[in-house]
Formats: C-alpha cells, sequence, structure tokens
C-alpha cells in the first residue's frame, strides 16, 4: 500500500492506494507550517481505512511549497552568484531579469570569473583557480554560504563548474553549492537563474523535508517517503533537499499523472479546475507534454523542462460579474452581492450576455464567502449548484438566481474552457478530455472540439493519486568518445548507467523501461565526442 | 519629435519592433534587457535626432548584431563589441562617426544601436533601413540604392576587431561576415555601413524608430483599456486588420537554411474561409483563396487577438488566435530597383507587388 499526499496553496489531499485502487482519500486545508497538515491529512486516510500503519510501503508528497516560497518571497536564503565566461557576458551580470524586489532578498550578491566555452567546446578564456579562491574570500567575508555557479555553454562542459566548486569549498567548507549544469539547460540566464533559485531555496527545502519525515514519525510510519519531481518521477528525500526546485511543476505533472492513471488514457487534455484557476494540460503517451519556451517563477525567467499547460482565471471560487461593461469604474476588492437587486430579476436590455466569470476568485476562502456556504458573494459554484449540477452547501441560498443569469454563467464558463483547450491542442481533429481537480462542478456540458468528456471518479483528488503513482526514475549523462566505442555500444552503455540508477533509486528491475533518449554531437572536440542522456523510469519495488 | 529614448520608453519600443518585424527579425528581450540595464547603470538617455539634422559631411554608421540566437542566448555578449568596431572604423577612416544609425527596426536588432549609441555617447537617428525586418544583408536601403558596404567592421567579446577595407558586393559581405561569425564564437557585432549625412539622407526610411514607439504605446494603452489593439495598431501605421481567426495548421520545411512554411488562419464563425500565409523567417505573401490581399515588401504581422504582441514565425502554432496586419511598405522599398531586391520575385514568388493604398508612413 502506498499515500500519495498533494500539498497545495489552499489544500493538503491524501490518498491511500493499495496497487491501483484508492481505499480511501482526504481533503484537508494547508496549514501555514505544512507538516501539521500533512499529519492530518494521514491521519485522517489511515483512520478512514483502518489499516496497520505498519502496511504502508511508501509515502509520495507532492509539493508546491517551493514554488510558492519564490512567488510570495518566503524563506529565501541570501545567495551568492559565480558566473564564469569572462571577458563574454559582462552586458548582462546574474539576476539583472530578476523583479527588484526578490534580487533585493537574495542578496544580488554576484560575481564574474574567466573560463566558459564557446559552442564548438574551446575555452573562452582558461580557468583561473586564484580568481575563484578571491571571490569564495569575499563571499565568506560576506556571511554567506549558499553559492550557485555557472559557467557559459556548461551543459556541453561542466568541468570549470565542478573545479570552481571545490575551490570554493575549501575556502568554506559547508558552503551550499548548485552547479547550474545540474539543473538546466543552454540558455545562460534562464539557467543560471534557476541555479540561484535552488540555492536559496535549500535551508527552506531541509527544514520542510524534516518536518515531513516528523510528520511520518508520529504516526509511525517507518516506510521510505519521497518527493516528486517536475517529470512525475521520485526522488528520495536526501535528494529533494538538495534540488528543491525540481519540485517546482510537480503540482500540474501530478494533476496529469493522476488524471491519465483515473481514465485508463494516454493521450488526451487535461482540465485540472481549482479554487481559483483551471490549468489545461496536454497528456502524451501517458505523461504531460513540455514546454518549449521560457517559464516563469515567481517573475523570473527559467527553462526548465516544465509541463505546457495553459491557465485561465477560472474556478470554483471566480467571482461572477453579470454586468461589466456598464460597470467600468468598479474598484477591485468590491465584489457583487446578492444585494445587488438586478440580479434577482430577469434583466431587461442586453440580457446576460456580458457576465464575466473570474478572474478574481475568493479563493481558499470560499467555504466562507460563497453563497451557498452563508457568505454574500456570487461564485461560480454557487451559480452550478444553482442550476441543480452540483449539490452542496445551501441550495436554498441561491434559489432567487435569476435563472437566465444561471444559464448565461454555465455558457461562459463552457466558452472558457472550450477555449483554452482550443490553444492547446496540435490539431483541429477531437481529443477526449479529462476533468479532474476540486472545481471539476463547473463543468456541466460539451465541450467543443472534445470527443468525450471524462469525469473519472476521485476527480478531486488526482493530484495525489498522480503522486501515489509516481516512478522512480535514472538517469545517465555523459560524454562518450565515439572514437572508442561505436555509437550502439555508447548507447547501450548509457541505458545501463540510467537503468542501474532507476534500480538503485528502488525501482524493480523486471519494470524499468528506458523512456527518453538524446544525444548532442559535440563538434570540434577530439575523438568524435558526443553527449548522451538517457532517462529510465520504473516502478517502485513492493508498491 | 522625438528627443530621446528613456527607460519608460524602452516596452513600447520593443513591442512596436515586434509589430514592424513581420514574423522574423528575432527576439527583443535580451537587448531591451541590456538597454534599459544600460539606461539604468548610465543614467539618462539615448538622444534622437531626425536624419535632416545630420550634416552632408558627417559621418555615420548603421550597426547590429550576427550570429545564431541559440548561441546569442548563451554566451552573451561583453557588451562593447559594437563601440570597438565603432571605434576601429573612426580609427582606420581618421573621422569621429557623428551618429548611429539602425540597421533593422524589426525585431531585437531595433534596440541594439540604442545601446551602442549610449556607449559611444551619440544620438541615434530616427530611421532605418527596412522599415520591417528582412533575412539578409543586402536586402536594405542603403545597399538597394548603391552605397557601399566597404569598409565595414565585425568584433568579438576578446576585444578582437576585423576590418574589411574593400568588398566586392552585400553579398559577399555577407558571407565573410557570416564565416568570420562562426571563427567569433557564433555571435559578433557588425557596422555596416559606414556612410555620409548626404548618403544617409538620400536612402534612409525616416523616423520608424518613433514610428515603432507609437505603436507599442498604442497597444499599452488598449491593454490598459481592455482592447483588443489590432485595429488600433493598423490604423496608425495606414494598414488594415485584413483577418482574424485561429491558426489552424502550420507546415514548414527547412529550404536552403531558411525556415519556410505556409500557415492556415480560420474564421472564428466559419471553419472554410481561410487565409494562408506564405513566411520565410518573415511573412511574404497573405492569400484568402486565389486572390493575394498583401505581398511582400508590404508588412504583414499576426498579433496575439488579446495583448496586441506580435506572434515570430518561430512561435506559430495551432490555436493561436491572432489578428492579420497588413500594412504597407514605406515608399522607399516600392521603387523597382527596391522590387528587385525585396518584391515577390526576389522571394521565389512568381506574383507581381501588388500594392496596398498608401505608405507606411
Amino acid at each position: 500500500m502506498r499515500i500519495g499526499i498533494d500539498v497545495g496553496g489552499t489544500n493538503t489531499d491524501a490518498v491511500l492506494m493499495d496497487g491501483t485502487t484508492v481505499v480511501s482519500s482526504t481533503k484537508t486545508p494547508t496549514t501555514a507550517n505544512v507538516s501539521e497538515g500533512i499529519a492530518t491529512a494521514l491521519r485522517d486516510v489511515i483512520a478512514d481505512s483502518g489499516i496497520n500503519a505498519a502496511t504502508i510501503d511508501g509515502v509520495m508528497i507532492g509539493t508546491t511549497h517551493f514554488t510558492n516560497a519564490v512567488v510570495e518571497r518566503k524563506h529565501l536564503t541570501p545567495t551568492a552568484c559565480i558566473r564564469l565566461g569572462l571577458p563574454a557576458t559582462v552586458c548582462l551580470p546574474p539576476m539583472v531579469d530578476w523583479p527588484l524586489d526578490l534580487r533585493d532578498l537574495v542578496g544580488g550578491n554576484a560575481h564574474l570569473a574567466h573560463g566558459g566555452h564557446e559552442f564548438d567546446g574551446r575555452e573562452i578564456s582558461a580557468f583561473e583557480p586564484d580568481e575563484i579562491r578571491e571571490i569564495a574570500e569575499k563571499i565568506k567575508a560576506a556571511g554567506l554560504k549558499a553559492i550557485a555557479i555557472s559557467s557559459v555553454f556548461s551543459p556541453v562542459n561542466a568541468t570549470f563548474e565542478e573545479q570552481s566548486a571545490e575551490i570554493v569549498r575549501s575556502v568554506i567548507p559547508d558552503a551550499n553549492i548548485t552547479l547550474s549544469s545540474e539543473i538546466g539547460r543552454i540558455g545562460l540566464l534562464e539557467r543560471e537563474n534557476a541555479a540561484i533559485m535552488n540555492s536559496c531555496l535549500r535551508q527552506l527545502a531541509a527544514r520542510t523535508v524534516d518536518g515531513f519525515k516528523a510528520a511520518l514519525d508520529e504516526l509511525r510510519i517507518t516506510s521510505p517517503f519521497y518527493i516528486s519531481q517536475n517529470d512525475g518521477t521520485l526522488m528520495n528525500a536526501d535528494f529533494a533537499k538538495e534540488y528543491p526546485v525540481l519540485t517546482f511543476a510537480s503540482g500540474p505533472t501530478n494533476s496529469m499523472r493522476g488524471a491519465a492513471f483515473l481514465s485508463g488514457l494516454k493521450d488526451a487534455i487535461v482540465v485540472d479546475v481549482g479554487g481559483t484557476t483551471t490549468d489545461i494540460g496536454v497528456l502524451q503517451h501517458g505523461f504531460p507534454r513540455v514546454a518549449a519556451l521560457a517559464v516563469e517563477i515567481g517573475g523570473v525567467r527559467t527553462n526548465f523542462r516544465m509541463p505546457d499547460t495553459y491557465s485561465i482565471g477560472l474556478g470554483g471560487g471566480s467571482l461572477i460579474d453579470p454586468h461589466p461593461k456598464s460597470l467600468p469604474h468598479r474598484e477591485g476588492g468590491t465584489s457583487l452581492t446578492l444585494d445587488s437587486p438586478s440580479l434577482l430579476v430577469g434583466e431587461g436590455a442586453g440580457g446576460w450576455g456580458e457576465v464575466k466569470v473570474g478572474p478574481r476568485s475568493v479563493g481558499y476562502e470560499l467555504t466562507e464567502k460563497a453563497l451557498v456556504f452563508g457568505g454574500d458573494v456570487l461564485t461560480a459554484t454557487d451559480v452550478i449548484v444553482a442550476s441543480a449540477s452540483a449539490d452542496i452547501g445551501d441550495r436554498d441560498a441561491v434559489s432567487d438566481l435569476d435563472a437566465g443569469l444561471v444559464t448565461a454563467v454555465e455558457a461562459r464558463i463552457m466558452e472558457m474552457i472550450a477555449i483554452a483547450v482550443d490553444r492547446m491542442k496540435t490539431s483541429a481533429t477531437p481529443v477526449p478530455v479529462i476533468v479532474v481537480g476540486g472545481g471539476s462542478i463547473l463543468v456541466t456540458g460539451e465541450i467543443e472540439g472534445a470527443s468525450e468528456i471524462i469525469k473519472p471518479d476521485h476527480f478531486p483528488v488526482a493530484n495525489a493519486i498522480g503522486a501515489a503513482i509516481a516512478q522512480v526514475g535514472g538517469e545517465c549523462d555523459r560524454i562518450f568518445s565515439l572514437a572508442e566505442l561505436s555509437r550502439d555500444e555508447a548507447l547501450d552503455q548509457a541505458k545501463q548507467e540510467a537503468s542501474d540508477r532507476a534500480v538503485n533509486a528502488g525501482a524493480a528491475a523486471a519494470s524499468v523501461d528506458i523512456v527518453d533518449v538524446e544525444e548532442v554531437p559535440l563538434a570540434y572536440l577530439p575523438g568524435n565526442a558526443t553527449r548522451i542522456m538517457v532517462k529510465a523510469v520504473g516502478d517502485l519495488v513492493g508498491a | 519629435m522625438m528627443q530621446s529614448v528613456t527607460l519608460n520608453d524602452t516596452q513600447a519600443i520593443a513591442i512596436g519592433a515586434g509589430i514592424l518585424g513581420t514574423g522574423g527579425g528575432g527576439s527583443t528581450y535580451l537587448n531591451r534587457l541590456r538597454l534599459d540595464h544600460e539606461l539604468r547603470a548610465q543614467g539618462g538617455a539615448v538622444p534622437v535626432i531626425q536624419a535632416d539634422d545630420v550634416p552632408d559631411e558627417a559621418l555615420v554608421c548603421a550597426v547590429g548584431g550576427m550570429g545564431a540566437p541559440t548561441v546569442s542566448n548563451e554566451k552573451l555578449q561583453e557588451g562593447q563589441e559594437i563601440k570597438r568596431a565603432v571605434r576601429a572604423l573612426e580609427e582606420h577612416l581618421r573621422r569621429e562617426v557623428y551618429a548611429v544609425v539602425i540597421g533593422e527596426i524589426g525585431g531585437g536588432n531595433a534596440l541594439g544601436p540604442m545601446i551602442t549609441a549610449l556607449q559611444c555617447g551619440l544620438p541615434v537617428v530616427d530611421g532605418d533601413s527596412m522599415g520591417r525586418a528582412f533575412p539578409e544583408l543586402q536586402m536594405d536601403t542603403f545597399m538597394i540604392y548603391g552605397l557601399s558596404p566597404a569598409p565595414f567592421a565585425l568584433s568579438d567579446s576578446h576585444g578582437n576587431v576585423a576590418i574589411f577595407t574593400r568588398i566586392g558586393s552585400a553579398q559577399q559581405a555577407e558571407a565573410f561576415a557570416r564565416s568570420l561569425t562562426i571563427e567569433m564564437g557564433g555571435s559578433a557585432g557588425l557596422v555596416m555601413p559606414v556612410m555620409s549625412g548626404a548618403d544617409m539622407k538620400a536612402t534612409i526610411i525616416r523616423d520608424t524608430l518613433s514610428l515603432a514607439k507609437r505603436i507599442g504605446e498604442a497597444v499599452l494603452d488598449c491593454r490598459a483599456r481592455s482592447i483588443e489593439p489590432a485595429e488600433t495598431v493598423a490604423a496608425l501605421c495606414n494598414g488594415t486588420v485584413i483577418f482574424t481567426g485561429k491558426i489552424v495548421d502550420v507546415n514548414r520545411r527547412t529550404v536552403e537554411g531558411f525556415a519556410r512554411g505556409r500557415l492556415k488562419i480560420s474564421a472564428f464563425d466559419d471553419f472554410d474561409t481561410q487565409m494562408e500565409i506564405d513566411f520565410q523567417n518573415e511573412n511574404l505573401i497573405a492569400r484568402v483563396g486565389d486572390e493575394a490581399l498583401c505581398t511582400v515588401p508590404d508588412l504583414i504581422t499576426l498579433v496575439s487577438l488579446d495583448d496586441g504582441e506580435a506572434i515570430g514565425t518561430e512561435s506559430l502554432r495551432y490555436g493561436l488566435r491572432v489578428a492579420v496586419l497588413a500594412m504597407p511598405a514605406p515608399k522607399e522599398l516600392k521603387t523597382p530597383e527596391a522590387l528587385a531586391v525585396v518584391g515577390p520575385r526576389a522571394f521565389g514568388y512568381d506574383v507581381e507587388f501588388c500594392p496596398m493604398a498608401g505608405d507606411l508612413l
């Protein structure tokens, strides 16, 4: 048995799964101290099923906690950055494209040094150990321990980053160092940004992961626990402490993987309706389609392999604005309520054609502010309850809503979803659409361009299910000299290495599959060098 | 009349340059970041002068960046490359440059010359030699109207500068510059051509920098008022919105190093009403059925329907909601000499240029 947990900004969801069966599930509010919420969810899901904690084989946690820390500018450790590439790259120093408030928080302590490579493998300039030592002394004097190191074209050749790290450690033995080559791809500013964010999140990561562990200990769960990564595979707790940025996109990834699992479909569009936003993504062969362009996190550009999602401001808590054009100067903050008498009577001139849904939302306060929960704000959820498509809260609270308005809102919601779905499609051919997430009740009709609409069982906790079913992966990313090996021998060797790593990480050997192979020939290097990247994934042993 | 470029103007200029890029010209992101960084570091502003303010006998030069975008995104420039090339040409000619000229107002190369102007303490001339974006060095009004490509200079991040003192043609300049750029690490600064004030005034397309800024400001204003910007932008450029709809097909192939392709857009209310646009880095011909509604050198730009951001040909994909802007080319691109170089036939189409009414500005 395994437990999947999804710690979102609003809710912490947990599911207990026996093989492919969902035994029990729960949704609890996320707490300021995330481990408390996790402990509650764990307690609920275990109590609900009546199982013995000792029979749990693994706990998989997906969390947006680190993403939120960057977005909310909380718990970030001041970080220094060393970039190797002089005399090139001076025109745009590290952190130049960060929002000022975030750069101030992180400290903006940046240093340029010689080194780096050209696109064809030549050195831009020679590596200078003394220069790095001097910089390390300055960073030490500034009292910083978190350090990111980037070097031009390090995804092709990382030796200068590695040599620098060694020197920095000799000066600052307990330095927390992130190499850009371990994290990102070609595109210096974006990769460097990711490395800096990783270092500035590590303290929080250590605290948070220890907190997860404490929550498990409290419930006497002794099984190993894992954190889910951007690509839908798991990392163990120690690895998560080292690479918190690799969790940045695990939310949408888990939701899409969960949708694939629940529906049994491998190619489909996934519509995840939350409280404030709806995220639309594409499943290809059971995995999320990856974004081709730079992705911004908290205003900072990065180039992670993130799921390609399109978000619209539509969710269960979305505010309904019946006359957006007639109230052009309404300030944000006020919201339409049932006190506005025109909502109760049939609208005369113009009808409800201009009704607007979102993007403003009551968010996590839905259960206090929505009409059906005794509040005084008209939300999308209220309209859906009024239409009798869903039965939550107090239906009487919305019985007076104008029927024309209800129909118009439902139509508007379906139109918004249809347009967003259409944007994500790669062709005009109709495709299946899987609807998941707590706000799924908003989807009441047909979606244009969808061959079918699937609302699987357990749709509100698809994220947690995605975490629970996650596999473990292993990678090989090495430069092979094809002068000594044939291309096939090199590929075989790389695949073997990746598979071995997946098994070492906990995968059952028989289940390991190679899911990605990428070859990058490196011109102008002696010996016909080629960089080979292979990724293998497999199912956790015993789960 | 535009007097200077400050931090407050760069966003608008970048948006406008994107729209004048007709789908090509490259991203404005890094150059805008560099210009902003330079303006913040140095304070102040880039002085802007009118072409007619430049004395006939003064020396001016057009500048830009050369190389593969993948490389320039990774190996960022040292920053003074183009300035050093300008200074080297001044030494070579034993004359001082009076002002910097923008080679290409469409796309990322619109912003680079302002960085050079700021570093050299020189003004930038309000105008350029394309009024849009084009893929090759000879496709500009300086070359079309017979100015000499030599001398020209190329420079790298290490401080190396190469000056070509004689060159047979703009096409040869393009070939030599390209192979030297590889040796320089895949990206280089280019100064070409160097010319007299009189020659510049005889060949430049005036006021395109202010046009880019006006376009960008109009887009920002529309966004602030939640209005779709396409109609406003088209009107500013004496053009029209010739189609709105959704991209339903993008077909690409690489031919002789150029990204050629064709895209289809369907009207929102009727799938069968379609516009087809042929592109080769830039958008070249827009058709509905057999009728060509707009042909190069007139400008065809796709903008995102909701925010008016230009969509480059590399980012085209199914499902994008777009307005197609058709804008008349500046008159300098519509003479017989110009059409021989930048007309539909120069891009391999057996089609007459059917000009839109009016001029870009």
